[in-house]
């Protein structure tokens, strides 16, 4: 089983790409189970159709310690297991914590289990590896390979930089490694080249560049991935591409993140230099 | 009347607890900890976590207890606790030279998210370890579970950082003996050499928290299960395991591990429990039960038929932990006695069915509950009395207000001593709790009855 961890700045985009990568997959005759680690809980909405999933925290503190991986394992597109992790209410509690608690009840209730015959696990987690909690999906023997989801904004690509940062520390002794970025379009001048470049700098690679595609809002808005919705527009296969790239990567590597000087330099060269 | 307040009538709580009858998980993985030859229990937390736990420890077998902290400050709690372990690592390793060292969490790392695997690791790296040395750790957050819970959670970071199966079996069998006090564990001991099998039992506190006074200080009791022992508990051709809630997990972990199949037997304690750990013992080992243990178990079937009538009928309030209560409610019903309300403070659903299905076909009424409190006990005691607590030391204001006997069992045991010396398990552990609910019975028949009515004999 793969297991992989998707990051990235807040309002990337990474649960929308995570969802229609993992419908890609799922059509590649995939078995794979998504992990939404945010206390949004709306990491699984376009896999199930907008069903509001009861999070496995909600289900903690409703029906108590003893709780069954049916409570809070849902099935959502293509047979893709989903669940929630679900949080306090916004400006209470440790999210960080309910992460932990989350992925812990998963594991003592076998989610993982080879019988359950996973291929992948994503975790979709939220912003930045802000603290211990958020940072439980790379912990050794949990997520494994990383996907950062960035674009050509500065704040994006600083986010992503910092995100590298968290990864080196769980690298240094676990087997958490980066797959690479994946460039979430904003339509920035020279976009693609530039999250090229960032990604050589940090020593990865550009695993795919979305373009984008109102096709994806008009999805969403049906609550559908974009391969459910119309498999047909261009959109679905970009995704599709995306989810193959992920298959077949081989290029895990410890990333290096860069001075903040070297990004800004970055963005120099590529973005407003040519934009001027 | 210290708990005056207590109201006789039972109101539904949904969150709050009074007096409860279970305390940190860190207390139960130091104390599993210190079962382990030449090792230092180190408190991942603040200091007042690790002092708190040494002491309660210390009131309860009155001997020192090592342990050391990583001295979390607000610094710690905001940049996480690395640097802090790893110094630590470092100091006690120098300092007193441990043959390993135990980390548990506490809340507050649990809550920044420590990743200790990630800090052990580097200790290794960064050579903060000298050879030979080890590191175990368990993650013991106290909003989850008990003691118990960290108990367990330490023996299953023993099996999972130290255990090796190298292939070959070496013919002994493993016994995770739960969480009982350092005299029992002499006990299973004891019972297991007289049946002739080779055991390797841990975590082992006998001559580490009931050790004798010589004069002299050391940090490391002469007792504990060696690490190197431990080790090669992945070439053992089985392990039984002594109580559900205690050493379930690590068995099971052992079994996944290093594939060394388990056994989970309730605790020891009383006639029918001890009768199959025996039985097990023998299986496993392909002995015979010997005639000296078979004398033992037949001086216990003596006094239980010389004595029943003063045991017959009669109501008990049980409080304490999982693992012990079972095997206590099972012993009163085999005696005709009454265990009309159960209360452990560990949580687990599981529980209450067990207690359910072993007063099934006694003729009484059983309250249980897993995750209650003592203040509940109280209220369910005014609503209908009993005539004996058994519990741990914070029964006696129980007792004192509603004027019942208590026997001390379990833990803590702040205010007495012999529970180190003299063991609950075994068939003479089993005479042991026999005569001490007798005592409590027949002193409060020569207190209470009328001079025309005292008698001379029993």
């Amino acid at each position: 089983m793969r297991k992989v961890a998707i990051y990235g700045k807040g309002g990337i985009g990474k649960s929308t790409t995570t969802q229609n990568t993992v419908a890609g997959l799922v059509e590649m005759g995939r078995k794979v189970m998504v992990v939404g680690c945010d206390p949004k809980a709306d990491s699984t909405r376009l896999l199930l159709g907008g069903l509001a999933q009861k999070s496995v925290l909600d289900t903690l503190r409703e029906e108590g310690e003893d709780v069954d991986l049916e409570d809070i394992r849902k099935v959502g597109f293509g047979g893709t297991y989903c669940v929630e992790s679900g949080g306090p209410e916004p400006g209470v509690g440790c999210a960080g914590r309910g992460i932990i608690t989350s992925i812990n009840m998963l594991e003592s209730l076998g989610a993982y289990e080879e019988s359950v015959g996973l291929d992948y696990a994503f975790y979709d987690v939220l912003g930045d590896v802000v603290c211990g909690g958020f940072a439980m999906p790379i912990r050794d023997g949990k997520a494994e390979e990383i996907y950062i989801v960035c674009s050509g904004e500065m704040m994006a690509m600083y986010a992503a930089n910092n995100i590298c940062k968290g990864i080196m520390k769980y690298a240094q002794s676990g087997s958490v490694r980066l797959g690479g970025l994946i460039c979430n379009s904003r339509n920035v001048d020279n976009e693609k080249e530039m999250i090229q470049e960032l990604a050589k700098k940090i020593g990865t690679q550009m695993i795919y560049f979305v373009p984008r595609d109102n096709d994806v809002q008009r999805a969403e808005i049906n609550r559908k991935t974009v391969i459910e919705w119309n498999g047909a527009v261009p959109q679905a296969d970009h995704y599709r591409n995306l989810a193959k790239a992920i298959d077949e990567n081989e290029m895990f590597v410890v990333p290096k993140p860069l001075q903040i000087e070297d990004l800004e330099q970055l963005l120099l060269d590529y973005g407003l230099l040519s934009a001027a | 009347m210290l708990l005056r307040h207590t109201p006789k009538e039972i109101k539904e709580r949904s969150a709050l607890v009074i007096n409860p009858a279970k305390t940190c998980q860190p207390i139960g993985a130091m104390y599993a900890a210190l079962g382990i030859h030449g090792c230092m229990p180190h408190s991942h937390g603040s200091q007042g976590c690790c002092a708190y736990h040494r002491s309660t420890l210390t009131r309860h077998y009155k001997e020192p207890v090592p342990g050391t902290t990583s001295s979390f400050t607000e610094g710690a709690s905001v940049f996480g606790g690395q640097a802090n372990l790893l110094q630590a690592i470092d100091n006690i390793f120098t300092v007193y030279e441990p043959e390993v060292v135990a980390v548990h969490t506490t809340c507050l790392s649990e809550t920044i998210g420590d990743d200790l695997p990630q800090i052990r690791d580097k200790a290794f790296k960064e050579g903060k370890v000298p050879a030979g040395k080890e590191i175990i750790y368990a993650s013991t957050p106290s909003y989850v579970g008990s003691h118990i819970t960290g108990f367990s959670n330490m023996v299953k970071g023993m099996v999972s950082c130290l255990c090796e199966a190298t292939g070959k079996k070496n013919g002994k069998v493993n016994v995770l003996p739960g969480w009982v006090e350092p005299s029992d564990m002499t006990e299973i001991k004891r019972i297991a050499a007289m049946i002739g099998v080779d055991i390797t039992m841990f975590p082992d506190t006998s001559g580490v928290l009931n050790g004798p006074l010589t004069g002299k200080h050391r940090t490391f009791a002469e007792g504990g299960t060696k690490i190197a022992d431990i080790r090669k508990a992945g070439d053992a051709i089985g392990t039984l395991a002594l109580g559900e809630w205690a050493s379930a997990d690590g068995a099971r972990t052992l079994d996944s591990q290093c594939k060394v199949p388990c056994r989970i037997l309730d605790l020891p304690i009383g006639l029918s429990a001890t009768d199959r750990f025996v039985d097990a013992l023998r299986i496993v080992g392909g002995t015979s039960v010997p005639a000296e243990l078979e004398l033992e178990r037949g001086q216990l079937v003596d006094v239980i038929s010389d004595m029943h009538q003063y045991f017959y009928g009669k109501k008990v309030a049980l409080v304490g932990d999982p693992d012990q209560l079972i095997s206590l409610t099972e012993f009163l019903v085999n005696l005709d006695m009454q265990p009309v309300y159960v209360v452990t403070g560990t949580p687990g659903k599981r529980f209450e069915r067990r207690i359910k299905e072993l007063t099934a076909d006694a003729g009484f009424e059983v309250k249980v509950k897993a995750a209650g409190d003592m203040f509940l006990l109280h209220q369910w005691i005014k609503n209908g009395p009993v005539d004996l607590i058994i519990g741990n030391t914070y029964c006696k204001y129980i007792a004192r207000d509603e004027d019942i006997p208590l026997v001390r069992h379990g833990f803590p045991i702040l205010d007495r001593v012999g529970h180190q010396y003299f063991p609950t398990t075994g068939y003479t552990g089993a005479i042991r709790l026999l005569e001490k609910m007798l005592d409590a019975f027949l002193d409060r028949k020569d207190r209470d009855t009328p001079e025309k009515h005292f008698e001379l004999v029993y």
